[in-house]
């Protein structure tokens, strides 16, 4: 999906936990994410501590919309 | 380790007031076996069925298969961790009756069940349609939290096995088979020859319906770890009712891994079969890296020449499964995987999730969304319409006549991915 | 009664001549000539060549519409079972024009059969629907080339199963179908080692996918003026899951309002994703799809706004080809709603 997303010149970035499979399969730009049933997000953190890492993944994942790449790039 | 399997062939099951086998023909105390599992607070009703060979029915949602024996010899009857009292397996001499399954139904937990047709159409497709199955259909107490729920269906499964497997005890088998391997220097020594070979096989490690247990260990929390052929041929690997009903492997296979009898039947011969690497699927990248790493190293450990991977669901796991395959082969072991694919309802998609360019022996056992339509049963064990939410159906995959149209996805047993079945992908 | 045969050859094969008579228009005639006369020799009493369409190269490839129009009319009258085009060997254009051809009459639910050089370029164009016998790459191989063509149309003409393409010489279509094999595949896995020890032939049963690229969209310029989208393959739907998405090999997405809630929790989603433990998910829908924090971004300034419609689908066991359609037909969406980003995630 994200590719054929990407088709259409839109930035994309792939917040996905198993980033060999993204890069395998084509994502150029991928932000990592903790693990499948919780990509972003962390149930073992207490309330506070899960909502930072929620935060600053969300916005590591817009900002990295707006960063110009050349080749996939993990953010 | 010497295991002797002794074989009770069975031909049919009934119930009845007492529980035995007398000429092949295994007999079920009804009452007494559901006041047993109703021992368990969490369950609030069992209802008990048999679905023969032939016979014109349908078992669905199915949540795990099992094995029913006794152990007469040796440390370790039952499942020992999770059912028994901890204990060495791999030793002695347990009858087995052969032929016979106790098949687990009930309100679904996840979308992880499956179908089982006993006939026609259906039959070819999962390998529980030619087993005598004692079908054991569990009604939780209301309320039960999912994981609770999971784990109180298992346990009943296990029970059921146990209890029906007693009644094997004083029987004389129809046939005997006898695993028995030493230490790897004691095994090298006699074969000095033959090319050594370990079998890795992955298990889902990912929570709810997706987890494996060795000896009541949940896999989530293993390193890879290495066992003797013969413990797992003697129970000590059981089904957390994991991922989808055509890949998950069920209790009753882990007792059978065919991909460990087809190793062993070549021990000595062709081969020195090191044994058995269990190793979980994780679900973060971290874990596997570590998993892959691990797996790898234990192979180098015991110097073996080849390898035999197999996976157990699909997606993310592909990656688990070619990053083993690719570090094997980058370290010289030769690597042969066995895996399904999934390749769309038209066959026309690409096949795994991943890719490596290692990968160059991989044993297919089918397209998990290869459609089958079964045929209206004469009767239904459990609930039909739950093909509308298992992994596989979809809605109005019920047809008003009874018929069923489903993926393999939703069948038991079709797309095992340690092999126990004969399906595979040709390219047209 | 024998089956009826329709044949497609170019101006060369068809004796008309050569290069200069590459621009001739379609005709028809109700004879058997060049290969088509061979292979109604090879149906023996099973079927027969009813006509030869004999159509330039040139003519095909320049006026496609006109030749294809004719084509097919003749198609209509003769009604025949089946359409054979060809052999074109290693030849560009009559390659195309065969495609074509055969093509045209799959539409019409003719069974169609050809014969290409694995080179040529109409291959592509020509294996969903037909089965394209594989050639060398000069007319020479016509010997071989018929022989193979006419047998697989008699199998198909009698309902006999068509064999794989290694068993009856014909190119791939790239479907991949599930059959039973005569052995267990932990037999055959042992079997496939075995062999790799002893230096023996082998053929894996499942070579490696190759997926492509696509080229890097540019940066998004200026955040705080963007729309993003979110989309997941986490199969977070709306509580009771409306759209009966399903819960793997996902037939289809969903897409849902999010503009008057500030979290998919408040939204009541949940996930009916087959292929993770749902309990993390179904306690807050955002660990998948962080809309809660889209949103707070939003409303801090750092982006424009969130995009109306919150996409959704699941990923387990949906096959590639699924994935394909559904972001092609949700990147349309978004690019004519003229969204600036997106944040896809996967579980």
């Amino acid at each position: 999906m994200v590719k054929e997303i990407e088709r259409y010149g839109i930035p994309i970035v792939h917040m996905s936990t198993i980033t060999t499979i993204s890069e395998s399969v084509g994502a150029n730009r991928i932000v990592p994410t903790i693990a499948i049933p919780y990509p972003v997000g962390n149930p073992n953190l207490d309330k506070q501590e899960e909502e930072d890492l929620r935060k600053d993944m969300v916005n590591r994942a817009l900002d990295c919309l707006a960063t110009e790449i050349t080749e996939t790039t993990q953010f | 380790m010497r295991l002797e399997q002794r074989r009770i062939h069975i031909k049919d099951i009934q119930l009845g007031n007492e529980t035995s086998v007398k000429s092949g023909v295994l007999t079920v105390n009804k009452e007494e076996l559901i006041s047993k599992l109703k021992e368990d607070k969490k369950i609030k009703d069992v209802k008990l069925d048999v679905a023969r060979p032939g016979e014109k029915t349908r078992i669905i949602p199915v949540k795990d298969v099992i094995e029913p024996r006794v152990k007469i010899e040796g440390d370790g009857n039952g499942f020992p961790g999770v059912s028994t009292k901890m204990a060495q397996l791999g030793d002695g001499k347990v009858n087995i009756l052969y032929g016979a399954a106790i098949v687990t139904v009930g309100d679904i937990v996840g979308f992880q069940e499956g179908v089982v047709d006993m006939w026609g159409e259906g039959a070819k497709w999962t390998p529980f349609s030619s087993t005598y199955n004692l079908v054991v259909d569990i009604i939780p107490v209301e309320g039960l939290k999912p994981h609770d729920h999971e784990a109180a269906v298992r346990l009943a499964g296990l029970r059921a096995a146990e209890y029906v497997g007693e009644a094997g005890r004083d029987v004389e088998p129809d046939e005997v088979k006898v695993y028995e391997m030493g230490s790897h220097v004691e095994e090298a020594k006699k074969y000095p020859n033959l090319p050594k070979v370990a079998y890795v096989e992955m298990l889902i490690s990912q929570g709810l319906l997706h987890d494996g247990y060795i000896y009541g260990v949940n896999s989530q929390l293993i390193l890879p770890t290495l066992l003797h052929p013969n413990e797992e041929l003697d129970g000590a690997v059981i089904s957390g009712n994991c991922v989808a009903a055509c890949d998950k492997i069920t209790t009753y296979q882990h007792q059978n891994n065919s991909s460990i009898l087809d190793l062993y039947e070549q021990h000595g011969k062709t081969i020195n079969f090191l044994g058995v690497i269990l190793t979980p699927e994780l679900t973060t990248l971290e874990g596997k890296f570590r998993t892959c790493d691990y797996t790898t190293k234990l192979c180098m450990n015991l110097g073996a020449d080849g390898v035999i991977v197999s996976e157990e669901g699909y997606g993310n796991p592909d990656s688990d499964l070619l990053m083993i395959c690719k570090k094997l082969e980058d370290n010289g072991i030769k690597t042969v995987l066995i895996t399904d694919e999934c390749s769309g309802r038209d066959g026309m998609s690409q096949p795994l999730a991943d890719t490596t360019k290692e990968a160059v022996a991989v044993v297919s056992t089918g397209n998990v969304s290869h459609v089958v339509k079964l045929p209206p049963a004469d009767k239904v064990i459990g609930n039909d319409k739950a093909i509308a939410t298992l992994a596989g159906g979809w809605e109005g995959a019920l047809e008003e006549d009874g018929s069923l149209q489903c993926e393999l996805n939703a069948v038991i047993g079709a797309t095992s991915e340690i092999g126990y079945h004969n399906l595979t992908v040709k390219l047209y | 009664m024998k089956f009826k045969v329709l044949y497609y050859v170019n101006q060369f094969f068809g004796q008309v001549g050569g290069e200069d008579k590459a621009g001739m228009a379609p005709e028809y005639k109700k004879e058997k000539i060049g290969p088509a006369l061979g292979f109604n020799g090879l149906l023996g009493d099973e079927g027969e060549v009813v006509g030869t369409l004999i159509c330039g190269d040139n003519y095909f490839n320049e006026n496609n519409e006109e030749a294809l129009e004719y084509i097919k009319n003749v198609i209509k009258e003769e009604n025949p079972d089946v359409v054979v085009a060809g052999p074109a060997f290693n030849a560009g254009r009559y390659g195309m024009a065969c495609a074509g051809v055969v093509n045209a009459a799959a539409e019409m639910g003719k069974k169609v059969v050809t014969g290409m050089y694995i080179e040529n370029p109409a291959v592509d164009h020509a294996k969903g629907n037909a089965i394209i016998v594989e050639t060398k790459d000069s007319a020479a191989d016509m010997r071989n080339a018929l022989p193979k063509m006419a047998a697989i149309v008699k199998k198909l003409m009698s309902g006999e199963e068509v064999g794989t393409p290694a068993e009856e010489g014909y190119i791939a279509q790239g479907k991949r179908l599930t059959v039973f094999a005569k052995d267990r595949g932990s037999k055959r896995a042992v079997d496939m080692l075995l062999a790799r020890f002893n230096n023996e032939e082998f053929e894996t049963e499942l070579p490696m996918p190759v997926f492509d690229k696509v080229d890097i969209a540019p940066a998004i310029k200026d955040l705080s003026k963007a729309t993003i989208a979110l989309v997941t393959s986490g199969g977070i739907v709306p509580e009771g899951n409306p759209d009966r998405i399903q819960s793997a090999s996902a037939q289809k997405w969903g897409k849902y309002d999010v503009s008057g809630v500030d979290s998919l929790q408040e939204g009541g989603y949940e996930t009916i994703h087959g292929g993770y433990d749902p309990v993390y998910a179904n306690e807050l829908p955002d660990r998948v799809a962080p809309l809660d924090f889209m949103k707070q971004a939003e409303k801090e300034g750092k982006i424009g706004k969130v995009f109306k419609y919150f996409y959704t689908t699941t990923g387990t066991g949906t096959a590639v080809g699924k994935s394909i359609e559904f972001g092609t037909e949700i990147g349309k969406e978004l690019k004519e709603a003229g969204v600036d980003g997106v944040i896809l995630t996967s579980t």
